[in-house]
C-alpha cells in the first residue's frame, strides 16, 4: 500500500515524514525523524519506554499509528531539555540517583511532566499512581519518587519566586 | 511488532462513518483508542484491510446529563470520564471503575465505547454498564437501535452490535445510593483476575434497590439477577451477603489461566464480591 505524507509537530517544529497506514508512530519518530529520545521497551504497550505528550497526553507511542497522529502537537524528552539546559525534573533524577541503566528514564520523565502539568502538588502516592504506566527494571522506584516529588517541590518555589 | 497492512480512513462526521463501514463491509474495522485493536492487529488476531477512525467526529465526545439521565459519547475516555465533575456526582460508580482500568497512558486513549463494543471479557466496563442498566445506542445503514447492555454480550468477542453498527452513545439513569467496583488483579495495569460492580439503595435500614454484575469470570459479563434480589427488601448483613455471594458464585465459569486456576478465581471472586457489597452498604 502506497506512502503517505504525514505532518507532525515534534517538539515545536513542523515535520513531515513519508509512511505507510500500518507504521507506528514510535518507528516514524525514531528511524525517520532521527528522535531517538523516545524507546522501544516491550511493543506490547506494557513498559511505557515509548511515552510521548500528543495534545497533552501522556501517550504510549508504540500503540499509535503515525497516521493517527497527524496535526498533533508532540513532546518528547528532547523537547523538554538538553545537555546544556537540563529540565528540572532531569536534574532532579540525577541529583536523586532515579536512573541506573536509563532505559525507561525517557518515557519516565515524559510522564512525570505531564503528571506535575496537571498536579502541581502531587502526594507520594499519586506519583507512583501517575507514573504505573512505566516500568523501570533497575531503581525499583523509590529513587525516581523522590526525584519527582523533588521536582514539584522545586517548580513550585520557582513560581513563588517569579 | 508490526501489524498487517490497511487503508485508513477518518470521516468527520457520523453519518459518513457508517456509510463508510456500509460501504467496505466486513473488510473494514472502526478505530476508537486502538488500545485493544492495534496490540490485537500486532499479533494478527485482527487484519482489518480499511480502518476507519473516529477521532475526528466531534459529536461522539460528550458527557450529557439531564432529566435524570446520563448520555456519554462512545469516544469519551477513560480519563476524560474520571476527570468529569458532574458525572461523579451523577454516577461516581464510573470514576471508580476507570481509575481501575490499565494505567494513565492507556486511560488517555481508551474510550468508553471500545471498553464496551470490544466484548473482551477482561474490559470492566460492560459489567458496570449492566450493572448500572445500561442502553447502548447503535447507528447502522438502517438507522438507529437501542440495546440493554444487560442483552448485548453474547460470547467472548461476540456481541449483538452487526458489523456494519457503529456503538454512538450509552446512556443510563443517575445513580444515587451505595455505590462499589471492586478489583483483584496482580498488579495495577492488568485485566481482573475477578472483579464487582455493586450498587444499593437504602431506604431507612431497607435496601431498596440492589444491582450486581461480575467481570472476567464467565466469557461474558454476568448480571446477577438472583444474587440482587436477595440483597432486596430487608437489611444487607452477612446472612444474605453470604447468600448473594453463593448465588453469584454458582453463575460463574472461570477458566484456567496465566492469572491462576478456576478455584483460585472463585475463592477470589466471593472475597471481592462480598467487600464490594459490604462497601456499597456502607456508603449507601
Ligand atoms: C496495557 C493495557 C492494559 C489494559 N488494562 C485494561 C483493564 O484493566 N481493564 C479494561 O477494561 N481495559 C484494559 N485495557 C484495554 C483498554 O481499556 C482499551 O482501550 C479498551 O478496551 C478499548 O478501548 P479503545 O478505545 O482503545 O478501543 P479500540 O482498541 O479502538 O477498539 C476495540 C474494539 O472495539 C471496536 N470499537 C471501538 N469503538 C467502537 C464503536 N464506537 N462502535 C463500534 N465498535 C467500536 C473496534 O473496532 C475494536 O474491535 C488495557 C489495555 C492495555 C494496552
Ligand atoms: S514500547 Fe511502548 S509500552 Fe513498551
Ligand atoms: S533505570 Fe534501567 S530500566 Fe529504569
Amino acid at each position: 500500500m502506497s506512502k503517505q505524507t504525514i505532518t507532525l509537530n515534534v517538539n515545536g517544529k513542523s515535520v513531515a515524514a513519508e509512511a505507510e497506514s500500518r507504521e507506528l508512530l514510535i518507528h516514524v519518530l525514531r528511524e525517520q525523524l532521527e528522535i531517538t529520545g523516545p524507546h522501544i521497551g516491550c511493543e506490547t504497550s506494557h513498559c511505557g519506554a515509548c511515552t510521548v505528550d500528543i495534545d497533552g497526553m501522556s501517550v504510549k507511542s508504540c500503540t499509535v499509528f503515525a497516521v493517527q497522529a497527524q496535526g498533533k502537537e508532540i513532546t518528547t524528552i528532547e523537547g523538554l531539555g538538553n545537555p546544556d539546559k537540563l529540565h528540572v525534573l532531569q536534574e532532579k533524577f540525577r541529583e536523586h540517583h532515579g536512573l541506573q541503566c536509563g532505559y525507561c528514564t525517557p518515557g519516565m520523565i515524559t510522564r512525570a511532566h505531564r503528571l506535575l502539568e496537571e498536579n502541581p502538588n502531587p502526594t507520594e502516592e499519586d506519583v507512583r499512581f501517575g507514573i504505573a504506566g512505566n516500568l523501570c527494571r533497575c531503581t525499583g522506584y523509590q529513587n525516581i519518587v523522590k526525584a519527582v516529588l523533588a521536582a514539584a517541590e522545586e517548580l513550585k518555589q520557582g513560581e513563588n519566586v517569579a | 511488532m508490526i501489524t498487517g497492512n490497511f487503508e485508513y480512513h477518518q470521516p468527520s462526521s457520523l453519518p459518513e462513518a457508517v456509510a463508510l463501514l456500509s460501504k467496505l463491509g466486513d473488510d473494514a474495522r472502526v478505530i476508537a483508542g486502538g488500545h485493544s485493536l492495534i496490540p490485537s492487529m500486532k499479533l494478527r488476531l485482527a487484519m482489518p484491510e480499511h480502518l476507519i477512525d473516529l477521532q475526528g467526529i466531534g459529536e461522539l465526545k460528550n458527557i450529557q446529563i439531564s432529566g435524570g439521565e446520563v448520555r456519554i459519547g462512545a469516544m469519551t475516555t477513560q480519563a476524560e470520564l474520571i476527570a468529569s465533575e458532574a458525572l461523579y456526582k451523577s454516577a461516581p460508580i464510573i470514576r471508580e471503575t476507570a481509575l481501575q482500568i490499565a494505567d494513565p497512558q492507556v486511560r488517555y486513549m481508551g474510550t468508553i465505547g471500545g471498553n464496551v463494543a470490544n466484548g473482551d471479557p477482561g474490559n470492566d466496563m460492560p459489567a458496570l454498564m449492566q450493572c448500572l442498566d445500561a442502553n447502548f445506542v447503535l447507528q447502522g445503514p438502517d438507522g438507529e437501535r437501542v440495546v440493554k447492555a444487560r442483552e448485548f454480550y453474547e460470547a467472548a468477542y461476540f456481541t449483538a452490535r452487526d458489523d456494519l453498527e457503529i456503538l454512538s452513545e450509552i446512556r443510563f439513569s443517575e445513580c444515587s445510593g451505595g455505590f462499589a467496583y471492586g478489583k483483584q488483579k496482580r498488579k495495577i495495569g492488568d485485566y481482573a483476575t475477578a472483579a464487582a460492580a455493586v450498587l444499593l439503595t437504602k431506604d431507612g435500614n431497607n435496601c431498596s434497590h440492589a444491582s450486581i454484575a461480575l467481570t472476567n469470570l464467565a466469557d461474558t459479563p454476568l448480571y446477577c439477577e438472583e444474587a440482587s434480589a436477595m440483597l432486596q427488601n430487608g437489611g444487607v448483613n452477612d446472612e444474605n451477603i453470604a447468600a448473594a455471594v453463593t448465588s453469584a458464585m454458582a453463575q460463574i465459569e472461570p477458566v484456567d489461566d496465566n492469572r491462576g486456576p478456576a478455584e483460585f478465581k472463585k475463592h477470589a471472586a466471593s472475597i471481592v464480591l462480598a467487600s464490594a457489597i459490604r462497601d456499597a452498604w456502607a456508603r449507601a
